[in-house]
C-alpha cells in the first residue's frame, strides 16, 4: 500500500508515458525543434573549442587573441567571412570562441538563480502564511530593482570577475523564478498524494524535495529556459558597457563594445555579433515556448 | 478607492526602504576605499583613518544606512568623490532627460497594441504570421544593438537623425529623440503586440462578445468597447513591467546615443569608482520603477474593479 502511494507520488507509474508525450508534442513544433537544435549546436561548438584549447592552446593565442594590425577593420571576405576587428583579429574565430562565455554564463547564472529562487519560492509556497508573506515581500523588494540596474550595481561594487558576473546576472533573475516555483508548489502541495506521504511520516524537507518539486517542475523548466535568453542579453549588455567580460576575452557583447567607435569604417563589427546573439536568444525563446506548449497545451495562446 | 491607493502607497514606501537597503548593502561590499579614492594613493595611513572617521565610514552598517535614508529625505545623496559636486544636483540635472527618453520609449512601445489587435482579428493570416515572426526577432536581440544598426542606417548613411546627443530647441530635440526612443521601446513594442494578440484571442471567445454580435452591434464598437477594454487588462501590467526593463535599458541606450541621462551617468561613475554617484543613480532608478509600479496598480484597479475587490479580501495584490 505505502509503496503504491509512494510510486504515485513520485509520478513513476506515468512518468515515462508523460515524458514521451511531452517529447512527442515538442517534436511536432518545427520552430521549437530548430531552437533546440541550434542550442545543441552551440553547446557542441563550445565543447569543441574547450577541447581544442586544452589540446592545442596555440590556436586560441594565434587566431583569437593575437593582434594582426595589417588586417585592421578588414570587411568580410573569403579569408575572413565575418571580417576583422580593430586589432585585425578574425571575427569568425572570436565569435566561435566567444560562444562558451555567452552560453555558459547564461546557463550557469540561471542555475544559480534557480537554486536561490527555487529554495525561497518552494519554502514560501509550501509553508504559506507568515513565512510566505515575509519571503515574498523580500522578493518584491528585489523585483522593484530593474534587472539591468541591479546587475550594474553588483558589478560596480564587486568588480568584473567571472563569479561576480554570474551573481550579477543571477541575483535579479532569482526572485522571478522564486515566484514561479512558489505558485507551482502551491498548486501541488494540497494534492492527496502529498497528504498521503505526510501521513506516512515523511519530513517537510523530504516532502518538498522528493514529492512536491518533481510534480511542480513543468512551469519552472519553461521559465528557466526563457530566462537563459534574458541572461545572455544582460551579459552582452554589461560587456558592451565595458563592465562585463573583459577584453581580450571574445564574449559576444564585448566584441560589440568597440562597434560604436568604428561604426563609420566597419559595419560588420556591429552587425555580425548582434545577429549571432539574436539567433541564439531566438532559439532559446522558441525552444522555451515549444516546451511550454508541449508541457501544458492549455497555456497555448 | 482612496483607501486602496493609501494602502498601496504605504507598501511602496516599505518597498523603497527595502530597495535602498539592498542597494546600499551591495555597494557596501565594494572593496573600494572611499578615503583612498578621495585622497589619492600618496595619502598616509593616518590621514586616511582621519578622513574615514570624519565621513562616518567606521560606523556600523545600519547607522550608515539610516543616515543615508534620512539624508535622502532631505534630498542629499552625498558628494561625488571625483568632482566634489553634490550627487543629487548631478542626478537632478539628468533625471528629466531620462524620464523624457523613457516616456517616449513607452509611447513608441504602445504601437504594439493596435498591431496586436489587428493580428488577433486576422489570426493565422499571412499578416499575422509575418508580424509574429518580426516580434519574435525584435524581442531576441539586445536593444542597444538595434540602436547601433539604426545609427548606421539613419544617421551615417541617410543623415535623417543625429547619431548622438540631445538636441536643443523643439525640432532638434524631437529629431534627436527618434532613434533612442525606438531603441529603448522596441522590445516593449514586441511584447505589447504579443500580449495584446493573445489576450484579444482569449476575449474573442467569450460569450459576451457573441451576445454583442447577436445584438447586431457594429464590429468596430464590439472591438473597441467590448473586447479591447477587457483585453487591455494584462497589457497594462506588461506596459508597467516594461517600464522597468526600459529604465534598465536606459543604461545601454543612453551610452549608445551619448544621451545626457542617469543611465549614462551611472556607467561613467562606475568607471571612475564614484560610489556615491552609482548608489544615487541606482536608488533613483529603483524609486522611479516603484512609483511607476504603484501607478500601474492604481490604473489597473480603475480598469478592472475585480482587482480592487480582491485586494479588499486578501490585503495583497501585485501580479498574483
Amino acid at each position: 500500500m505505502s509503496k503504491a502511494i509512494e510510486n504515485k507520488a513520485n509520478g513513476q507509474n506515468k512518468a515515462r508515458s508523460a515524458w514521451s508525450e511531452i517529447i512527442r508534442r515538442f517534436k511536432k513544433s518545427k520552430p521549437a525543434l530548430f531552437g533546440l537544435m541550434f542550442i545543441l549546436f552551440l553547446v557542441l561548438v563550445s565543447l569543441v573549442t574547450i577541447v581544442l584549447d586544452i589540446s592545442n592552446p596555440e590556436i586560441y593565442n594565434n587566431y583569437v587573441i593575437k593582434q594582426n594590425l595589417r588586417n585592421k577593420l578588414d570587411p568580410p571576405s573569403w579569408q575572413h567571412p565575418f571580417g576583422c576587428d580593430e586589432f585585425g583579429r578574425d571575427i569568425l574565430f572570436r565569435v566561435i570562441w566567444g560562444t562558451r562565455y555567452s552560453l555558459f554564463i547564461g546557463l550557469i547564472s540561471i542555475m544559480i538563480a534557480l537554486f536561490l529562487g527555487g529554495t525561497f519560492g518552494a519554502i514560501a509556497g509550501y509553508y504559506g502564511k507568515h513565512v510566505d508573506n515575509i519571503i515574498m515581500r523580500i522578493m518584491d523588494v528585489f523585483l522593484a530593482i530593474p534587472s539591468m540596474v541591479m546587475a550594474v550595481a553588483v558589478v560596480a561594487a564587486l568588480g568584473t570577475s567571472t563569479s561576480n558576473l554570474l551573481l550579477a546576472i543571477a541575483i535579479p533573475q532569482a526572485p522571478r523564478l522564486a515566484r514561479i516555483v512558489r505558485a507551482s508548489v502551491m498548486t501541488v502541495k494540497d494534492k492527496e498524494y502529498i497528504e498521503a506521504t505526510r501521513a506516512l511520516g515523511a519530513s517537510n524537507a523530504t516532502i518538498i524535495v522528493k514529492y512536491v518539486l518533481p510534480n511542480a517542475m513543468a512551469p519552472i523548466i519553461v521559465q528557466a529556459s526563457l530566462s537563459v535568453g534574458t541572461a545572455i542579453l544582460n551579459i552582452a549588455g554589461l560587456s558592451f558597457l565595458g563592465i562585463g567580460v573583459q577584453p581580450p576575452t571574445p564574449e559576444w557583447g564585448s566584441i560589440l563594445s568597440s562597434a560604436r567607435t568604428y561604426m563609420r569604417d566597419a559595419w560588420h563589427i556591429s552587425v555580425i555579433p548582434g545577429l549571432v546573439i539574436m539567433i541564439t536568444v531566438l532559439s532559446l525563446n522558441l525552444a522555451g515556448d515549444g516546451l511550454r506548449d508541449a508541457m501544458d497545451p492549455k497555456l497555448k495562446n | 478607492m482612496s483607501r486602496y491607493i493609501f494602502k498601496r502607497s504605504l507598501m511602496m514606501i516599505l518597498v523603497i526602504l527595502g530597495v535602498i537597503l539592498v542597494v546600499y548593502a551591495i555597494m557596501d561590499m565594494s572593496p573600494i576605499d572611499p578615503a583612498k579614492v578621495i585622497l589619492g594613493d600618496s595619502a598616509t595611513e593616518e590621514t586616511l583613518a582621519e578622513l574615514r572617521k570624519e565621513m562616518g565610514l567606521d560606523d556600523p552598517f545600519m547607522v550608515r544606512y539610516f543616515r543615508y535614508v534620512l539624508n535622502l529625505l532631505k534630498g542629499d545623496m552625498g558628494v561625488s568623490y571625483r568632482n566634489k559636486v553634490s550627487v543629487a544636483t548631478q542626478i537632478g540635472d539628468r533625471l528629466p532627460n531620462t524620464i523624457l527618453l523613457a516616456s517616449c520609449g513607452v509611447l513608441f512601445s504602445l504601437i504594439g497594441i493596435p498591431i496586436g489587435v489587428a493580428t488577433a482579428k486576422r489570426q493565422y493570416s499571412t499578416f499575422d504570421n509575418v508580424t509574429m515572426v518580426i516580434t519574435l526577432f525584435a524581442a531576441a536581440a539586445p536593444a542597444f544593438w538595434y540602436g547601433l544598426i539604426m545609427v548606421m542606417i539613419f544617421s551615417l548613411n541617410l543623415r535623417w537623425f543625429p547619431s548622438a546627443g540631445m538636441g536643443k530647441g523643439f525640432v532638434d530635440l524631437a529629431r534627436s529623440l527618434v532613434l533612442p526612443s525606438i531603441t529603448i521601446g522596441i522590445r516593449g513594442a514586441a511584447n505589447n503586440a504579443r500580449t495584446t494578440r493573445s489576450s484579444m484571442l482569449e476575449v474573442m471567445r467569450q460569450d459576451y462578445v457573441d451576445t454583442a454580435k447577436a445584438k447586431g452591434l457594429d464590429d468596430r464598437i464590439i472591438t473597441s468597447r467590448h473586447m479591447l477594454r477587457n483585453a487591455l487588462i494584462p497589457v497594462v501590467t506588461v506596459v508597467g513591467l516594461n517600464f522597468g526593463v526600459l529604465l534598465g535599458g536606459s543604461v545601454l541606450t543612453e551610452t549608445v546615443f551619448s544621451w545626457p541621462g542617469v543611465g549614462r551617468f551611472v556607467v561613467e561613475s562606475i568607471k571612475t569608482q564614484d560610489i556615491p554617484s552609482v548608489l544615487g543613480c541606482v536608488v533613483t532608478l529603483a524609486i522611479m520603477f516603484s512609483i511607476v509600479n504603484l501607478l500601474v496598480d492604481i490604473l489597473y484597479a480603475f480598469i478592472d474593479p475585480r482587482i480592487k475587490a480582491q485586494y479588499k479580501r486578501s490585503g495583497v495584490t501585485k501580479n498574483e
